[in-house]
């Protein structure tokens, strides 16, 4: 597979698209599973839970032990749960054609 | 009406930028001076030499892509008027392109007529005053769309947006009958609304059982109105103390929390400032913990979103074993409220749109 990526692989420059699905970390944010597409670094996936986890620890701390987060970006829904140390972080891209007012978040 | 506007064309293929740099000087009657750059490093290190009005980018660029050009032009630049030429036809890159504050998103004309609506709107985003106005109806003020509406003796409630704020004025045959934001209604209502720089607006069907509730005429509205706009206006300047918070501040956050304090279904309520000092609470008997939590996810979730170009961090929810926890934030401030854990979503939905209405108001 990866020797054919090598030989066919595009040289263009491409954007990366923001992929729906789903990862989750162990307690040290190494990747246990993912359900994201393969182009999606690792790296990133890795920067993402490091922020997931270090909130879940930090409200630990604080005597208030969280087992769910959810953070609206403008086009990004995060939705994080606390799964023994480590998290299970579903990504999900909104798009405009579904606008969702900050009203009728929470 | 802009001098001699200047445009800043961003792409990384020469013979685009060749074509369009001659089409746009040829073909806009404002006469603009443009600029090309073929790199997204190139291009932000022109606009931190000379001014621009407007940006053209496109999106799909070797090493630095369009989004992170946008993203620091917009950061950096705030009155710089962005648009998005592209040749991706993808939902996604769009959404996250106006997340990002853009004005306008164009695919890549491929006909005469197409090109000639780009051109168009270009020139009407050039022309377009930098004073604001609301979305819908290029440079015209809320109180122009009010004269008109009640000029020509029509019935509708306008529908304004500002923000997570929203606000209805009711005109019924050419009269100002009644308004309604931010908890209030009548004429100060009105007044709030008319002070509001920016937004957008929906014309909605006539309510005709709405109870009228303002008597006084469209044009003595508007008369009071601007008087008080004035006057709002030529208050002096409080004199800030660095790292103090402003006093008009403080007494907003603390009547906010007394208001907070009288909901039920609240556990308790905390407000960070502008300044990393300041901060209100209510309903905690140690704030630090909470605040130090809250100051962590705030910081490192808004620097994630930049990194991942998905646009401002707008609201955070939080569900514990004890308690649930809503923050929503707006420019450098943050409001964080918590809630018993047997509060459902729908119930803090409700509460959560009142709070932050009355707070961002």
């Amino acid at each position: 597979m990866g020797l054919l990526k090598f030989l066919t692989g595009s040289r263009e420059p491409r954007l990366m698209r923001l992929p729906s699905g789903s990862f989750t970390v162990d307690a040290n944010c190494k990747i246990m599973t993912s359900t994201l597409p393969q182009n999606f670094p690792e790296g990133r996936m890795r920067e993402i839970g490091q922020q997931v986890l270090a909130s879940f620890r930090a409200a630990k701390q604080a005597q208030m032990p969280l087992t769910e987060l959810i953070i609206h970006f403008a086009a990004l829904k995060l939705l994080a749960r606390e799964l023994r140390g480590g998290a299970m972080i579903f990504l999900m891209p909104q798009s405009l054609n579904q606008p969702t007012k900050l009203s009728e978040r929470v | 009406m802009v001098a001699q506007p200047k445009i800043l064309l961003l792409d990384d293929d020469q013979d685009f930028l060749d074509l369009y740099k001659e089409m746009l000087t040829q073909h806009l009657s404002c006469l603009p001076e443009v600029r090309t750059a073929s790199s997204g490093s190139r291009a932000l290190s022109l606009l931190e030499s000379e001014p621009f009005t407007l940006m053209v980018v496109d999106l799909n660029m070797p090493k630095m892509d369009g989004l992170q050009v946008l993203s620091i032009a917009r950061r950096k630049y705030p009155t710089l008027k962005l648009v998005v030429l592209t040749g991706i036809r993808d939902e996604q890159f769009r959404t996250r392109a106006y997340a990002m504050g853009i004005d306008q998103y164009w695919i890549k004309p491929e006909s005469d007529q197409e090109m000639g609506l780009f051109m168009e709107s270009i020139e009407s985003l050039l022309n377009r005053e930098a004073q604001g106005g609301f979305r819908g109806v290029q440079s015209k003020s809320l109180v122009d769309i009010i004269q008109l509406e009640c000029l020509s003796q029509s019935s509708s409630v306008l529908k304004i947006t500002n923000g997570v704020v929203e606000g209805k004025i009711w005109i019924q045959n050419g009269e100002v009958i009644d308004a309604e934001a931010a908890g209030i209604t009548a004429e100060p209502a009105f007044q709030r609304i008319l002070s509001w720089k920016t937004g957008s607006f929906e014309i909605m069907p006539a309510d005709s059982l709405r109870p009228r509730a303002i008597f006084t005429s469209y044009q003595g509205l508007l008369l009071n109105t601007a008087q008080a706009i004035d006057e709002a206006a030529s208050q002096p300047e409080p004199v800030e103390t660095p790292g103090a918070t402003p006093v008009n501040e403080q007494l907003t956050t603390q009547s906010l929390l007394v208001e907070v304090s009288q909901m039920t279904g609240i556990d308790f309520a905390l407000i960070l400032g502008k300044e990393k000092k300041a901060e209100d609470f209510w309903g905690l008997d140690n704030p630090k913990p909470v605040t130090t939590w809250l100051r962590q996810t705030i910081d490192s979730f808004k620097e994630l979103g930049e990194r991942l170009q998905v646009g401002e961090m707008q609201q955070i929810t939080a569900t514990g074993l004890h308690k649930k926890i809503s923050i929503a934030t707006a420019g450098k401030s943050s409001l964080c409220i918590g809630f018993p854990s047997a509060t459902s979503t729908d119930q803090m939905r409700e509460t959560m749109r009142t709070i932050v209405t009355k707070w961002v108001s």
